[in-house]
Parts: structure tokens; C-alpha cells; sequence
């Protein structure tokens, strides 16, 4: 995936027109975990959208295998801040919803497969009013697997759900990557899911959101939370993103 | 007590002490109002009109009940087999929203009432006429809220839909539909009452049967009071009763989710 020069502005009549993404350049490789960092309103979600084929930039070009995006498409998909589960369907519904015309035999093998793989077996029948926020957070992720994408876009995917449901989510994310190697693209806040997810943590400024620094982060999993190497890449990050003192 | 006991109990203290005070205050003259009818007398009343005459069938009140639960769902049936695809089809483009709901928000608050002189120029029969009527009455709430419900879906559904290759009619079915669906059964349901209040209306003007008429007729019958009362419960309870038949809709797996009820 290729980014140029992608540039963003939003424009309201009767408002002044609001610069979101001065121009991004970004290459990212096949399989590889990358993790968008920056403060609130940068415009992380205008970049994921852009990539997903839900906006279009101003300026600038996103290839993918050497194709521009046009839309959004089945072998990228994306993974929503509101998780975007249909609440009117089943788990097992869910997520077979990408399966779209296969034989059902060949459905259930997969849809099996993933329920297996996200945890949520004996939860087939069960809607999503009823799972905990985690337990809807793994459906959305394996209704996106179960298409086997390419790349996963991912908006914050454990920002809703509490400390401890997003460490164990945080764990079961990585093992899913390292089963399935899909390319993915995750959007956070958090310091640390950044440097314990990522191959690469790309930092964005404040509004218009340029990228400061591309932070290798070059640590085999699984990564011991409090290594030197660790806490060395966990305070470059903050130090970018300027709260180093304010610890 | 228990909530089970209490959701049966509760309603009944209430019934019964509303009943003690009706009858303690028609009995005292009714407030100055000429003979308000006492429960007792209005229960006799019902003698009178759940009697089966020389002849005929069934009671005289079936036909009024079955006249007016006909006009009723006719009229109801032909809003929602117009009104939701309408509303949907608003819902959904854009350019049919720009189109028609100017005109549909000032047809809306013309109450069905003040088309009662057109209904009865255009129509002959007193079926068609109340049925008209109840058709205008429910019609544009439909459509309203049909529309707002589509216009209402969450982008993320919409969007992921998409994400996954749905797009124009697959698209509609499988995710518009169900994600307006618990509104419009919403809407369809208040339609329904609004149905039943407005049959009884047009039954006092523009017809001849039906429980609206018995009600006119019961004042010209040298102001039968008792009847008058009576048939006004006999309508509450049937609306009561076809409200509950709609709300068996709102439980069901494909509603429920998007019905927030704090019971
Ligand atoms: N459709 C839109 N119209 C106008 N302005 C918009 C629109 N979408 C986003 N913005 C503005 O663009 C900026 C970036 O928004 P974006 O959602 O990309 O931020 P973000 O980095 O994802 O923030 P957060 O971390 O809080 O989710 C914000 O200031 C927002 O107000
Ligand atoms: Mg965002």
C-alpha cells in the first residue's frame, strides 16, 4: 500500500474550511501491523476512511497492489469504532454476512471456524444485544476474517471496552495476525497497545495531522511490558506526541 | 407483593375506586350534568344492545363493531401497503426526499377530519368514505416516520454493508429493511390507534353504522345517556385490544433490538 501527497480539507459553507491531512506519505508492506497514533481530532479516521474507499482525498494518490482505491471492497476490510455488527442478525448471521452466495456447507465450515477462533462458540444464535462490548468487538473481527481480507482497517477497535477485556483482546488480536497474517492498520490512543501491537507506530501531529515519525518498534513477540527496549519506544512515543512531562 | 402481582393488582385498585367515584357522583346528580348514567345503568345498557332481535343472527352491536374494525383495517392496510414503500423510497434517494416531503409535511397536519366534506363529495358508500378518511389519517404518519427511520440508519451499517460488495437492492434488503424496521413497526402501531380514534369520528358524520353512529344515534334516541357511555368504553377496550395484537410485533427478534422499553 502507497500513499502520496494525500491531502484533506473539509469544507462547510459558512465555515472556514478545516485542514485535516496536509499531504501523507506512507508505505506500508504486505503482513505488516501498523498502528496510527496521534491526539484526539488529528484525523486518523479521515486518513483509515480515506484508505478504506469511504472518502476521497483532495489531492494525493492511495494504491494498493499498484491500483488506486476507488471503494470500499470486500478483500480490504474495515473494522468500526461502533463495531457496525448488525444488531437485527445472529453472531452466526454476522458473520457470514461477507460470505455472500457460497454454499452454505461451505459457510458453516468457515463461519465455525472464526467463531472458534474469536471464542464465541456456543454464542451462534445469540444476538448482539445480549454479548458484552468485547464479545461484539469479536464478532466484528471475525466477520471481517471470514472474508479472508488482504488488510484489515481497524478505527480504534478497543477504545469502548474496559482495561482488562482490552489486554486479553489486545492478546487474541495478535495471535489472530500471526495465524492469518493479514495486513493491518489499527487506529489508537493508547501508548502502550501501540508498542505492544505494532511492527511500525506511525505518530501523527495535532491537527492538520502530519506524520511526525515513523517508530520502529523491532521487538519479537511476545513483548515483555516493562523491557528496557519497551519503555525506550513507549517514551519516544510520548515524548512525540509531547506529554513526556507531564507524567 | 411481586411485580407479576402487582402489574395485574394495581391496575384493577384502580379501576375499582374510579368506578366507586363515578357511581358515588352520578348518583349525586352528576355534577349538575342531566342524568349521567350510573356503571349499574350503563351495564344494563349493554343488555340492550348485546340483545339478539327477532330474526336476526347476532346482537345488534357485532355489526357496528364488525362495520367499524372493517373501515378500521382497510383503511389501515391500505396506508401501510402505500405508506411504508413510500416512506422508504424517501427514506432511501434523496432527490425523492427533496421531491415530496414538502408536500407530505403540509398534508400531514390537516387533520383527517377536515377531509370529511371531500369524502363525502367523492364517495358514495359509507365504507369508502370512512375508509378514505382512515387512510388519510394514517397514511402520512406512516410515510413520516418510515422515512425518518431510513434516514436515521446508522452510516456504520450502511458502510459496512458496502464494505462487504452489497450495493442497490441487496443492499436495501438486507441491511435498510431490517435496520428500519423496528421504527416502522413503531410507526405502524401508532397508526393503528390513530386509525380507531379516527373511525369513530368520520362514523359520526359521514355514515350511517359503525360505533361512531351508535353514539349519535344513542343522543337522538332521546339522549341514552347509558348507551352513549357504554359504546365509549366498548371502544376504548377494542383499541386496547388491538394495540396489544401490534405489540406482539415489537417482540419479535427482528423488532425487538432496536425498541428501547424500560420494563
Ligand atoms: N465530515 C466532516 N465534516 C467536517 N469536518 C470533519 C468531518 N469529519 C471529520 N471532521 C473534522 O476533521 C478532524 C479530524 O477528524 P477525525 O475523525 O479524522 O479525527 P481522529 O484523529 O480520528 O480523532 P479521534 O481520535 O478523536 O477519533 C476533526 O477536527 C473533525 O472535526
Ligand atoms: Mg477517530
Amino acid at each position: 500500500m502507497r500513499l502520496r501527497g494525500v491531502q484533506k480539507t473539509f469544507r462547510e459553507p459558512g465555515k472556514p474550511p478545516v485542514e485535516v491531512l496536509p499531504g501523507i506519505d506512507l508505505d506500508v508492506a504486505k503482513g505488516e501491523l501498523i498502528c496510527l497514533l496521534g491526539p484526539s481530532g488529528c484525523g486518523k479516521s479521515t486518513l483509515l476512511n480515506i484508505l478504506g474507499g469511504f472518502e476521497t482525498a483532495d489531492e494525493g494518490t492511495v494504491t494498493i497492489d499498484g491500483q488506486p482505491v476507488r471503494g470500499p471492497d470486500p478483500r480490504r476490510v474495515f473494522v468500526f469504532q461502533e463495531y457496525g455488527i448488525f444488531p437485527w442478525m445472529t453472531v452466526w448471521d454476522n458473520i457470514a454476512f461477507g460470505l455472500g452466495e457460497k454454499r452454505f456447507e461451505e459457510k458453516l465450515e468457515i463461519v465455525g471456524h472464526y467463531i472458534e477462533l474469536v471464542g464465541l462458540r456456543g454464542f451462534e444464535k445469540t444476538f448482539p444485544q445480549q454479548l458484552s462490548g468485547g464479545m461484539r468487538q469479536r464478532v466484528a473481527v471475525a466477520r471481517a476474517l471470514a472474508v479472508k481480507p488482504d488488510i484489515i482497517f481497524m478505527d480504534e477497535p478497543l477504545g469502548a471496552l474496559d482495561s482488562l477485556t482490552r489486554l486479553k483482546m489486545r492478546a487474541e488480536l495478535l495471535r489472530i495476525w500471526q495465524e492469518e497474517k493479514p495486513t493491518i492498520l489499527l487506529v489508537t490512543h493508547d501508548v502502550d497497545e501501540s508498542v505492544q501491537l505494532a511492527d511500525r507506530v506511525v505518530v501523527f501531529s495535532a491537527r492538520p495531522g502530519r506524520i511526525l515519525e515513523v517508530v520502529e518498534v523491532g521487538i519479537d513477540h511476545p513483548r515483555e511490558f516493562g523491557s528496557r527496549e519497551y519503555t525506550e519506544i513507549k517514551n519516544r512515543l510520548y515524548e512525540l506526541l509531547g506529554v513526556k512531562h507531564a507524567l | 407483593m411481586s411485580s407479576r402481582v402487582q402489574r395485574f393488582a394495581l391496575p384493577i385498585v384502580v379501576l375499582l375506586v374510579l368506578l366507586a367515584v363515578w357511581s358515588v357522583w352520578a348518583k349525586g346528580g352528576g355534577g349538575g350534568a342531566t342524568d349521567f348514567p350510573t356503571p349499574g345503568e350503563v351495564l344494563s345498557g349493554y343488555a340492550d344492545q348485546f340483545r339478539t332481535p327477532e330474526g336476526e343472527r347476532a346482537p345488534i352491536i357485532v355489526k357496528h363493531v364488525v362495520s367499524s374494525l372493517f373501515r378500521t383495517l382497510s383503511g389501515f392496510l391500505l396506508a401501510c401497503m402505500f405508506g411504508v414503500p413510500l416512506g422508504l423510497a424517501i427514506g432511501w434517494y434523496t432527490r425523492a426526499f427533496y421531491a415530496l416531503n414538502p408536500l407530505i409535511q403540509m398534508l400531514r397536519p390537516i387533520s383527517a377530519i377536515a377531509w370529511i366534506p371531500i369524502s363525502i363529495m367523492i364517495f358514495r358508500r359509507d365504507d369508502t368514505r370512512s375508509i378514505f378518511l382512515i387512510f388519510v389519517a394514517a397514511f402520512f404518519p406512516i410515510v413520516v416516520s418510515t422515512a425518518a427511520a431510513v434516514r436515521s440508519i446508522p452510516q456504520v451499517y450502511i458502510r459496512a454493508a458496502q464494505n462487504f460488495g452489497l450495493s442497490g437492492w441487496r443492499l436495501f434488503k438486507k441491511v435498510v429493511l431490517p435496520a428500519a424496521l423496528p421504527q416502522v413497526v413503531t410507526a405502524i402501531r401508532v397508526s393503528m390507534g390513530i386509525s380507531w380514534i379516527v373511525v369513530v369520528a368520520a362514523e359520526m358524520v359521514a355514515v350511517q353504522e359503525g360505533l361512531g353512529w351508535l353514539i349519535i344515534d344513542a343522543r337522538y334516541q332521546g339522549a341514552r345517556t347509558d348507551l352513549i357511555v357504554g359504546t365509549m368504553i366498548l371502544i376504548g377496550m377494542i383499541g386496547l385490544g388491538l394495540d396489544t395484537v401490534l405489540r406482539k410485533l415489537e417482540t419479535l427478534d427482528q423488532v425487538k433490538w432496536g425498541i428501547t422499553r424500560r420494563d
